[in-house]
């Protein structure tokens, strides 16, 4: 099976030798670095190539790393059903950089990137109709993000004065709790309550 | 010049002109299989344009599994699809092997299938006879009703609850079956073929259902291809693409059995293509059943070591045991670094989970890919020249359920 995905790496980067970056080969999966840019020209070629025809997509989602330069990797998934094979496509692109969309080659993209954008904040140019869609009407925020709290900002209630629905700022009983397991042996990175001198001591 | 005199001509006149008419289907309405908002303009009774509005059931399910253990995420899998739960588990379990790289013991694998079939008829039981109401027959969902209890009484008797199972665990599942819980599944199946028949007899032939359905709703290849269908969708456009046989998962290379394909495309192949895969899963289920038994089929039903828990029995002895078991269900078991995808043939389709896995004990980033979210996708394309009255046909052939749709 790693052979044959190698063969088809091979093929790939000769073939496409401006859009993919690297490729590896881990669990027995394909996954291509790619250039943003470039990406609707290399979906296209996937598609109609001979050897490839990645006919179906199977997604298209996100990945937040706040601490990169490249905040985002933008991971999109395809689907022989002529070769039975998969293929990953992952794109890093920094937090202000718009990706272009691939909704001519595969209109199955046009949810996948309007999730994209509401989740992440990541812009699509060329996308025919780029609304939120799985958050409320005039949603503020991008729930995905890793700076986003998960209970978000604002919660909603029927309001019986008022007689309609109501946006508050969240207001919590309790803090939030956010359990910790980790094994203090196993590398966890923060000082135990009465250990605060254990640097000091070295 | 007098109205009505000469260059008058008829259809271009101000008055003439009839505006399009939109209206809202749903979100509550009872052939919207949930929280669907449908914003449709009419031309008359044609349908020009169809907008879904969804996210109404969202509750952020990839946020939260961000923050919790990775066994601790099991059971949101379960509302997911609510119809079938145990098919959506599998990936989310498939996923944690395949990173950790666990081999799960022959007896769990083969009381995995056992439940995904299950589950496979649970499903179908549902969308079959609810997509039946919808076009106008009342008596179906009340016979496929009674079945799917019969189902989640088994279910029940697996695990403990009759939808939210949380049984299919990292490495195995979680208890093993009774021998009289075998049998009691062995004779519904024998009874099973009779209710199918009685439902065949109720719709295949029905000359209204067939006015409802066939005809409605084609999908070619290529639109099929083009709109990234999946499951039954595909197979009812003539393409035999069943990921259990494509890229066999878990022991479903040893199974028998057939995967049925449609020819036109329409709502009633799909149709008939899902009464025809209730047959095929019972057929697996019967193996299932009888490899179970075989002496090959006893043992252990999850892998122990560092992702499934100690024994009870060695738990009352053994201190590591214990600690391990306390670690187990509080820390969570750790996952090493990578990225995965794992899918399974979910009864309506591929049901796949991305998981970026940090090194820690939860997972970095979880997407969930559900079969529901492309079907409806394409309402737009499929339901745009159809009459008002096929939008509830399509939604039903669609087999959509907003649990995995909105997650």
């Amino acid at each position: 099976m790693s052979d044959y995905l190698e063969e088809l790496a091979a093929l790939i980067s000769r073939k496409q030798p401006d859009a993919v970056k690297d490729a590896s080969i881990a669990h027995g999966e394909l996954t291509l670095e790619v250039v943003p840019g470039s990406l609707p020209a290399l979906v296209r070629f996937l598609r109609d190539d001979e050897s490839c025809r990645f006919s179906t997509l199977v997604d298209i989602t996100a990945v937040d790393w706040p601490a990169r330069k490249l905040r985002f990797d933008v991971v999109y998934h395809f689907l022989s059903m002529y070769r039975n094979h998969r293929i990953r496509l992952k794109a890093a692109v920094r937090e202000d950089e718009m990706v272009p969309s691939i909704t001519d080659v595969h209109p199955s993209a046009n949810w996948f990137e309007r999730e994209v954008f509401d989740m992440f904040g990541i812009l699509f140019s060329g996308h025919p109709d780029l609304r939120r869609i799985l958050t409320d009407y005039g949603f503020r925020g991008h729930p995905l993000r890793k700076d986003f709290p998960t209970t978000g900002y604002t919660e909603v209630r029927y309001d019986e004065a008022l007689k309609r629905v109501v946006y508050e700022p969240v207001k919590l009983v309790q803090e939030y709790r956010q359990f910790d397991f980790m094994s203090p042996w196993e590398g966890a990175e923060y000082i135990l309550p009465g250990d605060e001198k254990r640097e000091t001591k070295k | 010049m007098k109205d009505g005199a000469k260059g008058f001509d008829d259809a271009q006149t101000g008055e003439q002109k009839i505006r399009n008419f939109n209206i809202n289907f749903g979100p509550q309405h009872p052939a919207a299989h949930g929280v669907l908002r449908l914003v449709l303009e009419l031309d008359g009774e044609v349908v020009e344009r169809c907008d879904p509005h969804i996210g109404l059931l969202h509750r952020g399910t990839e946020k939260l599994m961000e923050s919790r253990t990775y066994l601790q995420n099991l059971p949101y899998f379960d509302r997911l699809d609510y119809v079938a739960p145990m098919n959506q588990e599998h990936a989310w379990c498939l996923a944690i092997e395949k990173l950790t790289g666990v081999e799960v013991p022959r007896r769990g694998s083969l009381i995995r299938v056992l439940y995904s079939e299950i589950g496979r008829i649970l499903n179908h039981l549902l969308n079959v006879t609810t997509q039946a109401m919808d076009v106008g027959a009342l008596t179906p969902p009340l016979w496929g009703f009674e079945e799917r209890e019969k189902l989640m009484v088994f279910y029940e008797r697996a695990c403990g609850a009759r939808l939210h199972a949380a049984y299919f665990r990292p490495g195995g599942v979680h208890q093993d079956l009774p021998p009289a819980l075998l049998d009691d599944i062995e004779a519904w199946g024998e009874e099973f073929p009779k209710v199918l028949d009685d439902l065949d007899g109720l719709l295949t032939e029905n000359r209204i259902f067939k006015q409802r359905n066939a005809d409605i709703g084609v999908i070619t290849e290529q639109e099929a291809l083009d709109w990234g269908y999946s499951g039954v969708m595909v197979r009812g456009s003539g393409m035999a693409w069943d990921l259990r046989r494509a890229q066999p998962y878990e022991c479903y290379d040893e199974f028998d059995f057939r995967i049925p394909v449609g020819k036109n495309g329409d709502c009633y192949d799909r149709y008939l293509c899902r009464m025809a895969e209730m047959r095929e899963s019972l057929k697996i289920i019967h193996q299932a059943i009888a490899k179970l038994r075989a002496p090959e089929g006893q043992g252990d039903v999850i892998a122990r070591g560092k992702i499934g828990p100690p024994k009870r029995g060695e738990m009352k002895t053994s201190m590591e045991a214990l600690i391990h078991h306390f670690k187990l269900y509080t820390e969570g078991f750790h996952v090493p670094e990578g990225e995965v995808y794992a899918a399974v043939e979910a009864p309506k389709g591929e049901f796949g989970v991305y998981l970026v896995a940090d090194g820690t004990n939860r997972p970095y980033r979880a997407k969930i890919r559900a079969p529901g979210f492309l079907h409806l996708q394409s309402m737009d394309h499929v339901a745009s020249g159809h009459l008002l009255a096929d939008v509830a046909a399509i939604i039903g052939t669609m087999d959509v359920v907003f649990g995995e749709i909105d997650r």
